[in-house]
């Protein structure tokens, strides 16, 4: 009786994790969003030990390590840190109303769901339900990036998305090689620094941080 | 012993009459003490309901000159309404043999039924306050009643029932099972809890400050017995929005069918899971700022979205 249990376990992670992912859909304040990334941060290490420990597959439990040490505790430091010294703490402005934003963010999960399930017929893990709520938070990730109009709100939103992916690659197919994983994270974490080099390159041009100014760059 | 058992239920059923009127004033009293003592005032006891329910009996009614008999009836059928409902809901046992008079979608017909009342009654009198109130109560209604049919029907999905004490059965005595779409139901019906009983983030009970008030509104021109009546009808609304609550997502420890010997245990849980959840509702109270008004749609889309998701969930994972 023990392995259904856990399965309901991680089912009731998952579900914590699109509604993180709906959470950070609808939040106006930056350092709420900040936090919340590193709550979801954490319910996919936890997530992730938990198919580790219920598949027996060990080199899961390094990237649960890695995932707590990079997303729920370097990364929103380092956001924490950039939003200070670029002293963002204003409401981010979002380019729909957020009801309207939810009603759609419903809408995607709905064909995320339908969409996932002939996918989930293929895979033979125990997790595979869950390759629809991962494909949904990628896509709420996605949606955020495409509705906010602040620079460290759509980073928020990319790391976000990232974490989606990784829950899918967890829950679908008992996870990526460790190579690939520390790749991965390397990357991410690279891409923090480079944005946040970004952000002071932006602000200096524009006196802000808003990217509809980006659009003068282009030649007319 | 089939006799006796019939009997004993309804003798049962009668007693949680009794009890639910006698004691949905304390459990307001308890909300306003935690919330008392949160702030580092003393506070004015968990009596305090009752004191002022005597003040308001032993007093004479005023009533305008243009008001309707709608005006005067609307205090008892919002009473009767709040009664009924907080008198089937399964609190300590299973079998209430009046239970079977309303599923949960007439639960919520009988709420919406007290609304329409007391909003008419509101405009009755054709004062600026009462129709304002009653307009922006009917907004919020509006919006809350949806996601609360939503979270009644997650749990109806799972349990194949929309009657409440085969729910609650379904859920507490089966086996252990942790169900995800509960955990959202549960949100969003603790969003709608906090919008259906005028409470902070949506209203605020304890002020009467123009521009931001609505059930206060509504009830502005309401004296003595009637006034008394209404407030003993929003107390046993508050109670029977927690025991709805407990009783969807914490029924663990109520007791089985015909099983007698586990009343007093239930009783004791029931008990302590009031007083928890009445700490909690004022914590969450405190911590959390009231939204302006326009901000309140949106709130209560929130809590349909949450809804829709825990079913939505419920059809992707089966749980």
């Amino acid at each position: 009786m023990q392995t259904p249990f856990l399965l309901q376990f991680i089912n009731l992670l998952a579900a914590l994790l699109l509604l993180i992912a709906f959470a950070m859909l609808t939040q106006r304040r930056i350092l709420s969003l900040i936090n919340l990334f590193a709550l979801q941060g954490a319910v996919l290490s936890l997530s992730t030990f938990v198919v580790a420990f219920s598949t027996s597959q060990h080199h899961l439990y390094y990237s649960a390590g890695l995932t707590l040490l990079l997303k729920v505790l370097l990364l929103p430091w380092l956001l924490h840190r950039l939003i200070r010294k670029l002293n963002v703490r204003w409401d981010v402005e979002t380019l729909i109303n957020i009801p309207t934003t939810m009603l759609v963010g419903i809408s995607l999960v709905i064909f995320s769901f339908n969409l996932a399930a002939p996918i989930a017929q293929l895979s033979e893990g125990l997790t595979r339900g869950l390759i629809g709520i991962a494909l949904a938070s990628v896509l709420l990730s996605l949606l955020m990036m495409l509705t906010r109009r602040k620079a460290v709100s759509q980073v928020v939103a990319f790391l976000s998305l990232e974490n989606g992916l990784f829950f899918a690659a967890t829950s679908a197919t008992q996870g990526m090689p460790l190579v690939v994983e520390l790749g991965i994270a390397l990357d991410v974490l690279v891409a923090t620094f480079i944005f946040g080099i970004f952000f002071f390159q932006i602000r200096e041009t524009f006196d802000s941080l808003d990217i509809a100014h980006m659009e003068k760059l282009k030649d007319d | 012993m089939e006799k006796y058992q019939l009997l004993f239920a309804v003798l049962f059923q009668l007693a949680q009459l009794v009890l639910v009127v006698v004691f949905a004033p304390l459990l307001t009293g308890w909300v306003n003490q935690c919330q008392a003592w949160l702030q580092n005032r003393s506070g004015a006891g968990v009596l305090q309901p009752y004191r002022v329910l005597r003040k308001l009996f032993s007093k004479d009614a005023v009533i305008a000159h243009n008001a309707s008999p709608l005006f005067r009836v609307t205090p008892y059928i919002v009473f009767g309404c709040m009664w009924l409902a907080a008198a089937i809901i399964p609190i300590i046992a299973v079998d209430l043999p009046f239970s079977m008079a309303a599923d949960v979608i007439a639960l919520v017909g009988v709420f919406a039924v007290a609304r329409v009342f007391i909003s008419l009654a509101a405009m009755d009198i054709g004062t600026a306050f009462g129709s304002m109130g009653a307009r922006r109560e009917m907004l919020v209604s509006f919006l809350a009643e949806p996601a609360l049919l939503m979270v009644f029907f997650t749990a109806s999905m799972i349990s194949h029932s929309t009657q409440l004490p085969v729910i609650v059965d379904t859920l507490a005595h089966h086996q252990f099972v942790l169900y995800p779409s509960l955990a959202f139901a549960a949100l969003a019906f603790l969003m709608v809890l906090l919008a259906e009983n005028a409470r902070i983030p949506v209203d605020n009970p304890s002020t009467h400050l123009e521009l931001t008030m609505i059930h206060e509104a509504m009830i502005l021109e309401y004296s003595a017995r009637h006034l008394a009546l209404i407030e003993w009808a929003s107390s046993l609304k508050l109670f029977a929005y927690i025991t709805i609550g407990i009783a969807l997502f914490l029924p663990h420890g109520i007791a089985e069918v015909g099983n007698w010997a586990g009343l007093p245990l239930a009783i004791v849980a029931l008990l302590l899971k009031l007083v928890l959840a009445g700490a909690a509702l004022a914590v969450f109270e405190i911590v959390s700022a009231k939204l302006r008004i326009f901000r309140a749609p949106e709130f209560l889309a929130t809590a349909f979205l949450l809804a829709v998701l825990g079913l939505l969930i419920h059809f992707l994972l089966g749980a």
